[in-house]
């Protein structure tokens, strides 16, 4: 009701502002939705005609011969399905590693909690850096291996302490009962923890996911097998090293010609970007939810 | 209530103390023997909670501690055919050479530069952004500002690389526009130009990261006491005067934190943004810390030389961070810790 009556108080410079601001919030969204939307109307262009410029709101050749280009080339195929195995399996072995050792760590009875939260808290504030790193993963036989996506990326001090903050909001009650029943602390973590935390599980494995989706540098330093590198590295070496030949050497042969590097560049973005844009609104509430867990323990 | 619950514990236990004198504290052999079964038996019983957390201790230790030691390189002259232990130590030399190198101050320039300019532009403009978003009255309307600006946030360096080479090149939509209101006679190869290096580096960051950053905020500003508004609507504020006097104050010790975050970063360029536009063209601008350890290191093989400047500048962060940490702590008593 209050809500209501100060609204209809608005003084005539308050309402300018609100204009102004509504007014603003649409620049800014145009803002960023244009350079996105400028590439995503060129690759449904054909190839040559784009060349010309000029499309800027609408295709002027609707075409889907680059995206169909892009389906038939087998190396822009393999990288793909490099980079759904890593997001999938990389994304689930985080989740549960890190969300098994938060659960741990929640429970204050356990022995030796202090010190490993200790140990934990060193590793956000410190590191060895970009070499020493480099030799581990050397040493550990990991360079050319598809696990180097897994295992270094399998567990995060700072998502642990997401996961412990919800944690702790569980009821011990819960946890009680099916103690009585005889289940052990596993046990309880998969069957009764785990159902009750899919919030904070749905923010983890988005935030994760997404850095497994869009990461290239590991397939950049620590993979020479090109059958064996995301898309994400495949496409840093067309854009950063410019070069098409690499996007050309892709080509599957009997391509039509009116598709160019450029366009089968832009087509290759869209698909690679596609899935992550489609999934990340319907977790909105999830990770606001979880930023609010995080800002309020500070 | 609590103080006094605790008090009449220590009450309670001090009676006992006088009237019986049992000292738990106190025992011989056998009674340490008892807690040391005890300790025995506490432990058995949540071994399945000790393993799931040394799993984690496990995986830190090999991930992140072995890499510190890994740090001895930059003492010695380690070359990659002979293991760590045989390399000859050199002591301070590789820092020496490093500060005797003529590019160094360059990429100590390029770096903090870099840093600066986004801490002064890029750290308030998320703040902003929340403030206004707060004031936008439409939930749906917020809603939808919200998902859009989200959006950038997902696509990776290389997708946004790539959005941004077709847009700076010479035949892309900015060389078009600006060659059509005359404000340029021939077009402008930016990417290849290390004068437009840093402005298309912090303007593409803050593209990416406006909305996402304001995320925090306003979760810090949805907790604000819907009280304090109606108080000060009551009293007859205005909208941006309660966004001035309620909603910013409110929201200063989420700022603080950041803020440290943001000092300690200086040295950390984005690594993935840098990587993705740099190239030997603009490399007068481009060349900062990270991606002169990455290529001192990795592409020349100077293992020992490039994990000392990758040291230095550990060091220095953490004293940044530190220090941050005290300062602030002096001036509002939000920290860090």
């Amino acid at each position: 009701m209050l809500k209501i009556l100060s609204f209809k108080r608005q003084t005539p410079a308050e309402a300018a502002f609100g204009i102004f601001n509504g007014l603003l919030m649409l620049i800014i969204c145009f803002l960023t939705l244009y350079p996105i939307w400028y590439v995503l109307v060129n690759s449904f262009n054909d190839g040559q005609d784009a060349m010309r410029g000029g499309i800027y709101w609408w295709p002027r050749e609707l075409s889907l011969e680059n995206f169909r280009a892009v389906f038939r080339s087998e190396g822009i195929m393999t990288a793909m399905g490099i980079t759904v195995a890593k997001t999938l399996l990389g994304t689930a072995v985080h989740v549960f590693f890190t969300a098994m050792i938060a659960y741990a760590v929640s429970r204050r009875e356990l022995i030796g909690r202090n010190l490993y939260m200790i140990i934990g808290t060193i590793t956000m504030f410190f590191g060895g850096g970009l070499i020493p790193y480099y030799l581990l993963i050397r040493d550990l036989g990991l360079l050319d291996s598809f696990l180097v996506y897994i295992i270094p990326a399998m567990f995060s001090f700072f998502n642990l302490i997401i996961f412990l903050s919800f944690f702790r909001e569980i009821p011990a009650g819960l946890e009680e009962a099916a103690k009585i029943d005889g289940a052990n602390d596993l046990t309880i973590f998969i069957r009764v923890v785990i159902p009750v935390s899919m919030p904070v599980i749905a923010t983890i494995a988005l935030f994760h996911g997404v850095y497994q989706w869009n990461d290239y540098f590991t397939g950049m330093i620590y993979i020479n097998n090109t059958d064996l590198q995301p898309i994400q590295t495949f496409l840093y070496r067309v854009v950063a090293q410019s070069s098409s030949n690499q996007m050309l050497a892709a080509m599957p042969s009997g391509v039509t010609i009116n598709v160019t590097s450029q366009s089968l560049k832009l087509a290759t973005m869209v698909v690679t970007t596609a899935p992550i844009v489609i999934v990340y609104p319907f977790l909105q509430k999830y990770f606001v939810k979880g930023f609010m867990i995080g800002s309020i323990k500070g | 209530m609590e103080p006094n619950a605790q008090v009449s514990v220590k009450a309670v236990s001090s009676q006992m103390g006088s009237t019986q004198m049992p000292s738990p504290q106190i025992g011989g052999p056998e009674a340490g023997s008892e807690r040391w079964r005890r300790w025995l038996r506490k432990i058995y019983s949540q071994r399945y909670l000790q393993v799931m957390a040394l799993l984690g201790v496990a995986w830190m230790i090999i991930f992140n501690y072995i890499p510190m030691y890994g740090i001895i390189i930059a003492f010695k002259e380690f070359d990659i055919i002979f293991p760590v232990s045989q390399a000859p130590w050199v002591g301070l030399d590789q820092f020496k050479e490093f500060l005797g190198d003529d590019e160094v101050w360059n990429v100590v320039r390029n770096t903090l530069g870099i840093s600066l300019i986004k801490l002064i532009i890029g750290f308030p403009l998320p703040i902003l952004f929340a403030l206004l978003l707060n004031e936008v009255r439409s939930v749906l309307f917020k809603k939808w500002i919200q998902t859009i600006t989200y959006l950038p946030h997902f696509l990776s360096w290389v997708i946004l690389g790539g959005i941004l080479a077709t847009w700076l090149a010479d035949v892309g939509i900015i060389n078009k526009v600006l060659l059509a209101l005359n404000f340029i006679d021939t077009p402008i190869t930016y990417l290849a130009e290390p004068k437009y290096f840093w402005t298309i580096i912090i303007t593409s960051d803050i593209w990416k990261e406006l909305g996402w950053s304001a995320i925090i905020y306003l979760a810090a500003i949805s907790s604000v006491s819907t009280e304090l508004y109606e108080a000060a609507t009551i009293d007859g504020a205005g909208r941006t005067q309660k966004m001035w006097n309620i909603t910013l104050p409110s929201i200063k010790g989420t700022i603080t934190i950041l803020f440290i975050l943001a000092i300690s970063g200086v040295l950390n360029s984005n690594f993935d943004q840098i990587l993705v536009l740099r190239n030997s063209l603009n490399e007068s601008a481009s060349n900062v810390i990270d991606v002169y350890v990455y290529h001192t290191g990795l592409a020349d093989g100077r293992y020992s030389y490039a994990t000392a400047v990758g040291l230095l500048k550990s060091i220095i962060a953490l004293g940044l961070l530190l220090g941050a940490n005290y300062i602030t702590k002096k001036m509002n008593e939000t920290s860090l810790f």
